[in-house]
């Protein structure tokens, strides 16, 4: 069972710099992520697109993994601004 | 088990919301790379450490008291460890850096001094009134004290009426050029890296012929960041240096893992394994031009590659 949060991409703060709707889910990020983080970045942006605040939750020490090396973010098709979306999720998690 | 992210973030957020740094270190011990050369206080053009070479030796004691700790018992008692530290430096007991870790990377600070004085940059240094940047804690998210910690550095820039900074590591470059601009405002003063400030000082020479094959590893940060790719080439070459590329370069460089180090050491420590590979497959002697990446990619390699700073290697080819 998943529970779902409509309101939790308005909770992360600073919402309006996340722009992970514009995340075409093509994979590349995973591809080059040198952690090899197979979650981040796109499922983990469909979670919090979606609600799915647990699924965040669950994650974090995924988040926390993240090198904010911008492998990914260099290689988007889509211009997602990735590592900082990372970081507003850090600074979400920690408050 | 592996260090509770949050206590350990705590601890690194609460160090520098009460003493200043995620790792704070003796006055005397921050300066001390600058006895005997004379540097002006302060001026209207500053070198601005950010403390990150300083910091690397007592970084890499308590990466290794981390490790120990990390997937041990000992890990749950990291909480209590927080709550000891907002009144006593828990991080002073933990690190013991060695000393000739201190004195190598004291010389690289003294290197890229002597560097920009023989190009002509009048410069001054703060000395005992710089502070640590806050990087760390930005990249963890932790922005209330790392915003309020931006202020407070940027105010003794104002205080000491600083117009110019020139920075050391790709890290502080970020925080001082493209993060504080944002938090805050009337935000003035210009900064850039001491490559940058170099390579526009270099004769239209071109390249020293004759030099040593060395395999550069770009810092992501100056690279994907700040867009800082060719001056490092420029002084490189011109030094004699052959620079050789590795499999991932320039733009798409690949991350030495340091970032990882403060939460995952273990991570951190396969990533840079991953990276020496690729720069071992080109050359033994390889250049960094961060000192993260420097530290994190020489305990992968071990002995078995050269790995220095790119002042150690401009400062060696003009003694």
């Amino acid at each position: 069972m998943v529970q779902v949060n409509p309101g939790f991409i308005d909770q992360v703060g600073q919402a309006k710099t996340f722009n992970a709707a514009a995340c075409m889910n093509c994979g590349v990020c995973s591809a080059v992520c040198p952690m090899g983080i197979e979650l981040l970045p796109r499922k983990l942006f469909r979670y919090v697109l979606l609600g799915m605040e647990d699924k965040v939750r669950d994650n974090s020490a995924t988040i926390y993994s993240c090198l904010l090396c911008k492998m990914c973010e260099v290689n988007c098709p889509a211009g997602v601004h990735i590592a900082e979306n990372v970081r507003t999720l850090r600074y979400y998690l920690y408050k | 088990m592996p260090l509770p992210t949050g206590d350990t973030i705590g601890i690194l957020a609460d160090n520098l919301r009460l003493r200043k740094s995620v790792l704070p270190i003796p006055a005397g011990v921050a300066t001390r790379w600058s006895r005997g050369l004379n540097l002006p206080r302060g001026g209207e053009t500053v070198l601005y450490t950010g403390m990150m070479y300083q910091l690397i030796p007592y970084i890499a004691a308590i990466s290794k008291a981390q490790g120990k700790v990390e997937d041990s018992p000992l890990a749950n008692f990291v909480r209590l460890g927080r709550m000891i530290n907002k009144v006593v430096n828990i991080s002073g007991f933990m690190a013991r850096p060695a000393r000739d870790m201190q004195v190598r990377y004291d010389g690289m600070l003294v290197g890229i001094a002597r560097l920009l004085e023989q190009a002509g940059v009048e410069f001054g240094y703060l000395y005992e009134e710089e502070l640590y940047s806050g990087a760390l804690v930005y990249d963890l998210g932790v922005d209330d004290v790392f915003a309020q910690h931006a202020r407070e550095v940027y105010q003794t820039f104002r205080k000491k009426e600083v117009k110019n900074v020139i920075t050391v590591d790709p890290h502080t470059t970020n925080m001082l050029r493209s993060v504080y601009p944002q938090l805050i405002e009337g935000y003035d003063l210009k900064v850039r890296s001491y490559l940058e400030v170099l390579a526009e000082r270099l004769p239209a020479a071109g390249s020293a012929p004759g030099g040593a094959d060395v395999v550069i590893h770009d810092s992501c940060v100056y690279a994907r960041y700040e867009n800082i790719i060719e001056p490092q080439r420029k002084l490189l070459a011109a030094a004699g240096i052959n620079v050789k590329e590795p499999r991932d370069s320039g733009k798409f460089t690949l991350c030495c893992g340091g970032p990882a180090e403060s939460l995952f050491p273990k991570k951190a420590l396969e990533r840079a394994a991953i990276r020496v590979e690729q720069l071992q497959a080109v050359s033994r002697q390889g250049v960094t031009m961060c000192p993260i990446c420097l530290v994190n990619l020489q305990k992968a390699a071990g002995p078995d590659m050269n790995l220095r700073d790119i002042s150690e290697y401009l400062i060696g080819r003009q003694a």
